[in-house]
Formats: structure tokens, sequence, C-alpha cells
């Protein structure tokens, strides 16, 4: 735009609308005239939030694992070095992230595997007041207290709590001790095995792979599926070649939830489990008894790594076409 | 400085304590008028204004006697409370041992003028100038409780109780005719390595550990040993006092370390539960009520630092807490805690506790030790079955 041309717009405008008084009339003339400054003065104080608490924490943090601990004082020194990234491999360390990594995909797998029938039938077949008891059957444990949940778990699948109880009425005792006979998924009992922690990881996460797939699958267009059997595909067939690919965004946004919230959970495995570290409980152990901040901040970098490429895949398979 | 001056001494005694030597040029040496509030740090259930349990109350009566309001900060780990006093704003803190060195090193705390306290006499002899508040002969705070890790033991899988840490560290068949194995807890803290060390003090002498917080190379790694194979045995590791209860019930745990607190709340449930103190010796922790180097209240802290010394408060807090008071005295007569609570809680058991302390590189007994930061590393890798 020229100079000569902005000076008639303005002649222009100002010959339609005279300037209105006051300060808020002149604030509202000037926002006009500029757009780009109400945007600026609009994004400034979110921008600035995103960017000092959310990222600039991130980075001190990120920065702290690029020092290093003295091997005889146990201070950190603040020398740049690579030596702390290197703790991460060793095999103790490398333990916990494999645990933690193998957690949370068989947790989303299966809440995948958990959810689909569920969200399919509130999407297609519930109606009314059925629609809204599952919206209240999902989200209801979402509002108790998830410590509550966790020690209520706890005290289920405890040796002397109802599981085995119920197991035992149905003499099928022998069936939960084979389980439990099992190596690294059994243990003594159910509460201090890593099947316990599967468990109560996957039912405290659960609504959140619910909620995707069922949006994904109410956007199925039931035509497509009418079209699909009049064209002589089986159900297993309308299932595998359209409702499945159309519901698989809604599949992937939930196991973004599923795996990065296993991913960081320290509590579940301190309440449940069998006492071998999480990634979430090395980074507690590691910062609060241990005051060896350059590991504890590796450690999280880990997750980040790992959701980073978790989203970049996420992204191509379309998951972000669903939020 | 300015605490001094607020507290009414004269200008000249102020030239005259900065001239002396460093660590006695903050300690007071008058009491002033009470400032109206105290700031205290505190371990959850230590300072109680009888809000839990109208029978468990030394706060009210202190404030209605000296005018001073107690605001207490309840902090779970002695990581925060070493944070806390870092941040500033409070007069005291109820430090264990681990945390009452690094303050003290730290210069957050200041040195205390036991004149200034009546009854500082009356605190158990074995405290009085124990190494964990008291340095070059300075005392840096009034002894506040302490108490045993126990041995906790269900009576029906022992019949008598259990002479050995043996139990939580050897597989054997118990009593009850079924083996330990899945049925042992430990705690959850690379502390619990000193447990360990304390064990082979007993059983492996050749090794010369003196201290179990004090391990070279070669002690630390029998240890470590001793702990894997504790890890064969143990079904969870134990850190939050109301899980390893609730496991004591319903998971068929029958033997841990564990706190007299513990003991005393699964006793009163009626449960099969006792304690002992095996041969080996246990380990235990020791708090101190240590002044802030820039205390803002320092007369209500003094006047709270002799409050909490009387019998009275100290047989309340062990009833409370099932630790052991500070003050002797408080063994007897005390309503709440009966004459048979201290001996319950260990009191005459104080030789055979090995008292809680952060491990250093540079130690007393070898001079090269491992420090803690590694203790950290390596008892996840034991846990994690490394």
């Amino acid at each position: 735009m020229t100079a000569a041309s902005s000076v008639t717009q303005t002649a222009q405008s100002s010959a339609i609308l005279p300037g209105q008084g006051g300060w808020t009339g002149s604030l509202s003339d000037k926002f006009w005239r500029n757009p780009k400054l109400l945007l600026i003065l609009m994004l400034t104080p979110p921008a600035l939030w995103l960017g000092i608490i959310y990222l600039g924490s991130l980075f001190a943090l990120l920065a702290q694992s690029f020092f290093s601990i003295d091997e005889f004082s146990g201070m950190v020194q603040y020398d740049l070095t690579l030596k702390t990234y290197g703790e991460l491999f060793r095999p103790a360390n490398l333990d916990i992230i494999i645990r933690t990594v193998s957690m949370a995909a068989i947790v989303t797998v299966a809440a995948a595997c958990v959810a689909f029938p569920i969200a399919y039938f509130a999407a297609r077949y519930a109606r009314g007041k059925w629609k809204a008891l599952f919206y209240i059957g999902v989200m209801l444990p979402l509002w108790s207290s998830y410590l509550v949940k966790v020690y209520a778990w706890k005290l289920i699948l405890a040796k002397e709590g109802i599981l085995t109880w119920i197991f035992a009425k149905l003499h099928l005792t022998w069936l939960l001790e084979a389980w439990l006979a099992i190596p690294i998924i059994g243990g003594y009992s159910l509460s201090v095995s890593y099947t316990g922690t599967f468990l109560v990881f996957l039912y405290v996460w659960l609504p959140f792979m619910v909620l995707p797939v069922q949006a994904a699958l109410e956007r199925v267009p039931g035509s497509y599926i009418e079209a699909s059997g009049d064209l002589g595909a089986t159900p297993g067939q309308t299932f595998r070649h359209v409702i499945f690919p159309l519901a698989l965004p809604g599949i992937v946004a939930g196991s973004i939830f599923t795996f990065s919230l296993t991913l960081g959970d320290y509590i579940i495995p301190q309440i449940v489990g069998s006492s071998r570290l999480f990634i979430g409980q090395a980074v507690y152990a590691q910062q609060g008894t241990a005051g060896n901040i350059p590991l504890a901040a590796a450690f999280t970098v880990v997750p980040i790594v790992i959701m980073g490429f978790y989203l970049w895949g996420a992204k191509r398979m379309g998951a972000f076409d669903a939020i | 400085m300015k605490s001094l001056l607020k507290s009414g001494t004269s200008v000249m005694v102020v030239l005259a304590l900065a001239a002396s030597q460093a660590a006695a040029a903050d300690m007071m040496t008058a009491l002033g008028t009470p400032e109206g509030n105290v700031n205290i740090v505190a371990w959850p259930g230590y300072i109680e204004r009888g809000e839990t349990d109208a029978n468990f109350d030394w706060v009210t009566s202190f404030e209605k006697e000296t005018g001073c309001k107690v605001n207490v900060k309840s902090a779970n780990t002695s990581d925060e409370m070493v944070a806390l006093m870092n941040e500033g704003g409070f007069d005291l803190v109820t430090a264990s041992g681990d945390a009452s060195l690094r303050m003290i090193a730290g210069k957050r705390v200041q040195p205390i003028n036991t004149d200034l306290i009546p009854s500082w006499n009356s605190v158990d002899d074995r405290l009085k100038s124990a190494p964990w508040h008291t340095v070059n002969g300075v005392h840096y705070g009034t002894p506040y409780q302490w108490g045993p890790n126990v041995l906790m033991y269900n009576t029906e899988a022992f019949k008598e109780a259990p002479k050995s840490w043996d139990v939580v560290f050897k597989e054997m068949t118990l009593a009850d005719g079924k083996s330990n194995k899945g049925r042992v807890q430990a705690y959850d803290g690379p502390i619990h390595i000193a447990d360990a060390a304390q064990y082979l003090m007993a059983h492996n002498p050749e090794l010369g550990i003196k201290s179990p917080y004090e391990l070279n190379a070669d002690q630390y790694a029998a240890a470590l040993d001793l702990l894997r194979g504790q890890r064969e045995l143990v079904s969870r590791y134990w850190h939050d006092a109301f899980i390893q209860m609730d496991d004591f019930k319903n998971e068929g745990v029958v033997a841990s370390g564990s706190w007299p607190f513990q003991v005393n709340l699964l006793k009163s449930e009626g449960l099969p539960i006792a304690s002992t103190i095996p041969e080996e010796g246990v380990t235990g922790w020791a708090d101190t009520t240590m002044l802030h180097a820039d205390a803002e209240n320092p007369t209500c802290a003094y006047l709270w630092m002799e409050h909490s010394l009387s019998p009275k408060v100290q047989g309340d807090l062990a009833a409370w807490f099932g630790s052991n008071p500070a003050v002797p005295a408080a063994c007897k007569g005390n309503a709440l805690l009966g004459d048979e609570g201290c001996a319950t809680n260990g009191f005459d058991d104080f030789d055979r506790v090995s008292f809680w302390q952060t491990p250093v590189s540079k130690c007393e007994s070898q001079g090269e030790c491992v420090p803690y930061y590694r203790w950290v590393s390596d008892y996840i890798g034991v846990i994690g079955g490394r």
C-alpha cells in the first residue's frame, strides 16, 4: 500500500465515521486502524507466560542436565559435560528407562483394546439417557481423588484382598498362583507384581483413551458402513477397511495421553508394584534425597525425547486431525 | 545483628560480641520481650495443638503463658527442611541428624546460649553434647526427641521375638512352617544400606566396619551384596508408614524394620504385632530444635525451646509419636505415656542405636568413604535387581 492511498483511506474512514470521544473511543479507533497492535497486546501475556514460565523453566532444567556431580564431594559442578547423559546408560538406569517405556507401551495397547468396544457402543448405539450414563460412567473415576483410587486398588489386589477371595470362591486359586509364578510379571501377590501395576495404570488412564476414540467413531458416517455392507463386505472386512482406519486418529490421540501419563507417573508404581523404580520415581529420588540434580534432569529429558518421536509419528498418522 | 538490637541489648554489647569469635558473635546473651510470634518448621505431628486429638496439645498453654503465637510449617523430608531454612522467614526447625550438620555447615542456624534455657540441665546426658548438634563444643540446638528403627514382627509367625536381623536378610523357615520369602520388607531409602552395614559389623568383623555410615569401597560392596540377597526375599520396599501397616494387615508381611509409630498403632488396633531390638543393634534418628541464624523472634524461640524441654511436653510427644523424650524426667508420671512408655519405645537401648547421619566422602573413621549420592544410585540398582 502506498502512502498516498493510505492517506486517502484514513480521510475516507474519518469522513464516514467521526472519531469517537474519550480515551476508550480513541483506543478503539487505534485498534481498528492497526489490527496488529491489538494482536500483539493480546498475545504478549500468554506468550510471556509460555516463554518464561514454561519454556524458561524447561530450559533451565535441560541446562542442569549438562552439568555433573563431583564424584568425591557430591557437589554439582557447573562445567558443561555429557558425563551425566553417559550415566543414563549405566545398566541400572537403562533398566529404569526400558521398564517405564515397556509399561507405557503395554498399557497403551491394552487401553486401546478395552476402550474401543466401549467407545463404539457409546458412539453408535447409546442414545438419550444411556449416552448420559456412559459419559458419567467414563468421567466419574476422573472426578474422584486419584490417590483414593490407587489405594483402593492396593486393597483389591492385596494377598488377603477381595480378588484373591473371589478366585478362592471360584476354586481358581491355582490359576492365580500359576499366573503369579510366571517370572517378571508375577510376584508374591498381585499388588507387589508388575501385573498389579499394569492393572492400576490401565484403570486410571482408561477414560483418556475412551473419550477421543468415541469422538473419532462418532465422525464415521453411518452411510459408509451401510455402503460397505451393500458391497458385500463381511463385518470383519468393514471393521478392517472402514471403521478402524477412520477411528485410528482418535486411537492415536488417546494413546498420546495414556503413553505420556504412564511415562511420567511416579505415584502408582510407588503404591502398587515391586518397588522397582520408574522414571518419575528415579527423578524424585535423584533430585530429592540424593541432591543429584544433573542426573534427575537427564532422566527428565528421556520422556521428552521419547514423546517428541511419538508425537512426530502420531502427526504422520493424522492424530491431530481429530483434536 | 538486627535481632540483637531489637531484643534491647546495648550497642556496646553488640560491638563487644562482634569483636569476639565469630561463633559466639551470634549467640544471644539475654532474653528480650516476647515478639508475639514464633515460626517453626517441624515434622508432621511434632507440634500438636489438640486439633487431631484433644489430649495431645502442647501449644495452647505456651501461647497463653508467653503471648507467642506458634506458627508451624510441616516438612516431610530433611531436604525440605533444609530448603525452607535456606529460604528464611523461620525461627526454629526440628532437624534430624542428616539435616542438622548440613545447616550448621551452611551457617543457617546459630549457636544457642544454654544459660538462657533453665531446663538445659534436665536434658538427657547422653544427648547433651551429641555430635549431630554440637560442633567444637558449641551447641546448636536443644534435643527434642529420638527413636530407634526397630524390627517389627507378627507374633503369630514368630513364637518368640527374633534375636537377629537374619530374618530380613537370609532366607529361612519361620516358626509357622513357611518360608520368609515374600513376607519381609525393607526400607525404601538408600539409608537402609546402613542397616545392612550394621548387620555386617556383627557378622563379618573381618570387614572392619566402625560405623555403618562410614564405609570404604570394600565394606560398601559387601553391604550391597547382602542387600542383593535381600531383594529376593522382599516383595515390596516400604517408604510410607501407612502403606507398611496395610501390608502387615492385608499382604501377609510378617517382619520388617520399622518405627515404633507403626508398632504402637498396629498394637492399638489389636493386631498380633510386636517389636524388638535384635542383637546386632539398630539404626535410629534423633531430632534437635535449632535456631535460625537470622531468626526474627529469638526471644519467643528461646521460650519455645525452654517449653519444649518440659517433662509434660516431652512425655506427651513421646506418647503421640512413639518416640523417646530428650528429658529423662518425662518417663515418670506422664499420664499419656505411662510408666512403661519409655521402655516400650526403646529408651534404655540408646547405646545400641547408631544414629542417622549423612555419609560423606571425608569420614572420620577411615579417611575416604563412599558418599551419599552413590548410596542413592546403587540402592536404586539393588531394588531394580542389579
